[in-house]
Formats: structure tokens, C-alpha cells, sequence
């Protein structure tokens, strides 16, 4: 009997491919025509999820720059040993080469006290004052590198070449002022760890959105739904539109938060280049990139086809033809 | 080709809709299903179209037992049976051409063959021309007739009418019973539920006759 219904002819082996594609492609094309045939309803669930998406995807690139613009302030991570006052700038200089020759030590610069002086100059602005001075007050300096990074793993080690430096001959002080860089990581990570947990929150919410829209999409079908299964449709039929219709929502939604995400990124660039030129840093805010765009929209499409996948699944089983008559 | 076995139908408000029913109908048969509302014929299609389920008995489509077709294998049964109803079911919203592919698309009709046999389901109702067409743009005759090209446009082997005549004039209605005819000339199995006893006696098809959900006898017309 089954064969009554199918029709006989030759058939290459590509066809069911080709069959299959045709037909999804024909449904992608068609859920977008329903969605472009209720424009407000369409855009107001797209608006929500883009809304969705921007909050968290705008929180994660600020933490990614506030962290790229830490970057930035590796120099902190030096330490500064001071020397004594009067120690000759041949002395200072024979000082640093010994201390950049050590294992420990990636690098060691020698900043005579007139150098100090003039590069205080440039960045404090108070280049008049300056001139008010009949000696330079500032004392030689020997700027030092640690190989291992200041914060991290190897903290203990740089307290170490701290405390050994601080032993040198000559040297009066030795800085190492890594507290707050490391305060500010932890903030930065927290915040990360924030943003994740936001990140979450708000897909679930965009799953319920899509789901919801996809239940009243359902809802407004019925009798359709019901005549589609009467000729034979099967489960997955009925609900392959509905899929789509989610997967556009998600994509429309995506784009928007996209949208959202670098219009807040335009608007900052400006005074936020500002702040960082009155700091004297090079720092610029960035966007979302390639990468991220590419992942913001995915994870709309992919949030889309699941909350449509969840609740198409769950609606059109409750829909069946026929009551009692 | 259809096989009732003592068949009993309780619907959940506790209403007995089948008591016992035993009927059989064979392949390439037209059957006319009679009685008064309530006498169970509507029930009788429903269950062949698996919309229900019996609660007690068996029935056997086309030498299988329906008791076996779960969830699942529904909608493949179905494509095998062709539906027609006495209120069209037609997707108002979609052209004809569309409502008579809709079952051939669901069946997987590769695309180009679509048209070809759409022309031809509407052709052998006499629609062949109206594919733009909104339902709504046609008469209740016109209609009927496009929902009995979607029933048959898959050539099922089996054909089931619920009152396909019941909202047309006396004229139209001959003109529905004699196309129902003509798929069974051409060997598939046709049940009609209908009350209309004036208009069925001009078939000399197999009449069973229904009272409350049994079978009150076989006239011979």
C-alpha cells in the first residue's frame, strides 16, 4: 500500500540529497516570508533577543579591553630600585649592567638623575616648577625587569630578587609595586566570571523568548497545523517551519545586538580616545572583531533553533486532529 | 481492504459512539456509511483516518492491524489514505495550487514534478485553471472539489468522505458523488458518510446503515 503513494520512475542516488535540500531550503525561504509578512511582532522578538545579546557581549568587551589596556602597564610590574643619593652616573650605569647580567633578570635600564628628571618633566606637565628647582632632587635609578612575571605563580620569586637587589651596594630602595595591578586583575577576573553568569542568564532568556514567540507562531497555525497532519505530516514536517522561523529570529536578533554592540562602541570611542590621551596612553577602545561577531551571531542562531526546537517540540504534540463528534 | 472486528468506541465525556461494530469492506469497494447525526458514522472514519482510537476491537486497513501503528507511524498511514470533509479543511491563506501540493510535497515529490501533478489532481475535479485561486475566490462546490483533488492527489488506495456533500445543492452534490465514482472505477476504495438517502440510492453502490453505533442493517440499493 505504501507504494501506491510514492512515485515509481528512475531515481539517481543524488536525489533524496538534492530532494532534501530543496525542501529546506524551500521552508528556510518561506519562514522568512512569514516573518517579513509581521514585521512588528518579527522585530519586537528580534529587539529583545539583540538586547539580550548586547548586554552581555557589550560587559565582555569592556573587561576585554580594560585587560588590553592593563596590558599596557606591564612597566608596572618593574621594580624601581632608587640609589643613593651621590652615586655617580658611571657607578649607576656599572650597577645596572651587573644587575641586567643576572639569570633572574630579563632586562635593567640605568635612568640618571637628569634623565628622571626630564622625563618627569614630560609626563607630570609641571615643566615651570620644575624650573623653580636650583638641583635636581631626583636620585639615579636602575629600572629592572624580573623574567618571571610579577603576578602570577612566580610572585614569590620577584619578592626574592626584591629582597636580594634591595642587599646591593648603593641601592636605598627597591619598589616593587605590584599590589594594586594584582587588585585590579582580580577585580577583572571577577568581573569576567560576572559576565559569564550575566551571559548565561540572558540566553536562557533568550531560549524562553524564541520559545514563547515559536508558541503563539504555533497557536496562530492550529488549523493549519491540524490539516497538515491529516494529509500525513509527520511531526518533523509541522515543525521544521517553526525551526527556521527560530533560527531567523536568533540571526535577526544577533545582528541587532551586533548593532547595538558597536554603536555603543562608536559612541565611547571619542571620549574614552580622550581619557586615554590625557593619560599619555596609546590606548584605543576596540570592537567586537571578526571573531566575536562571528560569535555573536552564531550564538543567536544557534539560541533560536534550541528555544524553537524546545517548544515546536513540546506545542505540536498537543495538537492533534479531531474531538469528539 | 477494511476490516472492523467488534469494534467498541467510548469517548471520554462516557458517550458510547461504537457498540461492537463488525464490518468489512473490500478492495475497490464503494461503501456508503448511513444514518442518523450521532448513529456513529463520523466515528467509523475517524478511526480509520486513526483520529481516534478504538477502545475495544480491531481494525485492519489493508491487511494490517491498525492497533499496531504507534505515535510515530501515523502520518505514513495517513498519506495512504486520502480525507475529505464536509468542511474542506482548506488552508485559507494559500492558493490552490498549494492546498492540492500540499500532500505531495509532504510525500516528497521531487519539485518539478509538482506542478505536473497538481495540474492533474486539479484536472480530474474539473479545476484545472484555478491553481491561483484563493478558496475563498471559489464556490463551496469548487471548494469541495479542491479538497477531493488534495485527497487523491497522491493516489491513495484508500478514499474516506465525511459528509462530502453536506453543504451543496442537490445538482453539485451529484456532481461530487459521480467523481467519488469515477476514483472507484479506477480501483480505489471509497467510504462516504452521508445522510443524504435520496441522493445515495441513485448509486447502486453497498449501503450500511448505522443506529446507534451498531449496524441496523444493508439495504440493498
Amino acid at each position: 500500500m505504501a507504494e501506491g503513494a510514492r512515485h515509481a520512475g528512475t531515481r539517481s542516488f543524488l536525489e533524496p540529497v538534492t530532494l532534501w535540500l530543496e525542501r529546506h531550503l524551500q521552508t528556510l525561504v518561506a519562514s522568512l516570508g512569514r516573518i517579513a509578512r509581521a514585521p512588528f511582532g518579527s522585530l519586537l522578538t528580534m529587539g529583545v533577543i539583540g538586547i539580550a545579546l548586547a548586554l552581555p557581549a557589550a560587559l565582555g568587551l569592556v573587561v576585554d579591553n580594560a585587560r588590553s589596556a592593563s596590558g599596557g602597564w606591564q612597566d608596572a610590574l618593574d621594580l624601581s630600585l632608587y640609589l643613593k643619593p651621590g652615586i655617580p652616573e658611571r657607578d649607576g650605569a656599572q650597577l645596572s649592567g651587573r644587575i641586567g647580567a643576572r639569570g633572574d633578570v630579563a632586562s635593567a635600564r640605568y635612568v640618571s638623575p637628569a634623565d628622571g628628571l626630564a622625563e618627569f618633566r614630560r609626563w607630570s606637565g609641571l615643566g615651570g616648577a620644575l624650573d623653580a628647582l636650583k638641583d635636581n632632587p631626583l636620585p639615579g635609578m636602575v629600572v629592572v625587569r624580573p623574567r618571571a612575571p610579577a603576578i602570577g605563580p612566580d610572585a614569590a620569586a620577584v619578592e626574592r630578587l626584591a629582597g636580594e637587589l634591595r642587599a646591593l651596594p648603593g641601592v636605598d630602595q627597591v619598589q616593587l609595586d605590584t599590589e594594586w595591578v594584582r587588585r585590579f586583575t582580580s577585580i577583572l577576573e571577577a568581573l569576567r566570571r560576572a559576565v559569564l553568569l550575566v551571559a548565561g542568564l540572558l540566553g536562557l532568556a533568550v531560549l524562553m523568548i524564541v520559545g514563547n514567540t515559536v508558541r503563539l507562531d504555533i497557536d496562530a497555525r492550529r488549523a493549519e497545523i491540524e490539516v497538515v497532519k491529516l494529509v500525513g505530516g509527520s511531526d518533523g514536517f509541522v515543525r521544521r517551519p517553526f525551526l527556521y522561523g527560530g533560527v531567523w529570529y536568533g540571526l535577526g536578533g544577533g545582528l541587532l545586538g551586533w548593532i547595538l554592540v558597536e554603536a555603543l562602541v562608536l559612541a565611547l570611542a571619542g571620549p574614552i580616545d580622550r581619557v586615554a590621551s590625557a593619560y599619555g596612553s596609546a590606548f584605543a577602545l576596540h570592537g567586537l572583531g571578526l571573531r566575536a561577531s562571528v560569535a555573536l551571531l552564531a550564538t543567536g542562531t544557534m539560541l533560536g533553533w534550541l528555544g524553537a526546537f524546545v517548544s515546536a517540540t513540546r506545542h505540536l504534540r498537543q495538537i492533534e486532529p479531531g474531538t469528539e463528534g | 481492504m477494511i476490516r472492523f472486528e467488534q469494534v467498541v468506541k467510548r469517548y471520554p465525556s462516557g458517550r458510547e459512539a461504537l457498540a461492537d461494530l463488525s464490518l468489512e469492506v473490500g478492495r475497490g469497494e464503494m461503501v456508503f456509511l448511513t444514518g442518523h447525526s450521532g448513529a456513529g458514522k463520523s466515528t467509523v472514519l475517524k478511526l480509520l483516518a486513526l483520529i481516534e482510537r478504538p477502545t475495544r476491537g480491531r481494525i485492519d486497513v489493508a491487511g494490517r492491524d491498525t492497533r499496531t501503528i504507534g505515535r510515530r507511524g501515523v502520518p505514513a498511514y495517513r498519506r495512504n489514505v486520502g480525507m475529505v470533509f464536509q468542511d474542506h479543511k482548506l488552508l485559507h491563506d494559500r492558493p490552490v495550487w498549494d492546498n492540492v501540493a500540499l500532500p505531495l510535497v509532504i510525500a516528497g515529490t521531487p519539485r518539478r514534478e509538482l506542478d505536473r501533478r497538481v495540474r492533474a489532481g486539479l484536472d480530474q475535479v474539473g479545476l484545472l485553471g484555478r491553481e491561483g485561486a484563493f478558496p475563498v475566490e471559489l464556490s463551496t462546490g469548487e471548494q469541495q472539489r479542491v479538497g477531493i483533488a488534495r485527497a487523491v492527489v497522491t493516489k491513495p488506495p484508500i478514499l474516506i468522505a465525511d459528509e462530502p456533500t453536506g453543504n451543496l445543492d442537490p445538482e453539485l452534490a451529484l456532481e461530487v458523488m459521480k467523481l467519488f465514482r469515477s476514483f472507484n472505477e479506477v480501483g480505489v476504495t471509497v467510504v462516504i458518510a452521508s445522510h443524504d438517502l435520496h441522493l445515495i440510492e441513485q448509486f447502486g453502490a453497498r449501503r450500511i446503515a448505522l443506529a446507534g453505533g451498531r449496524i441496523a442493517g444493508e439495504p440493498h440499493g
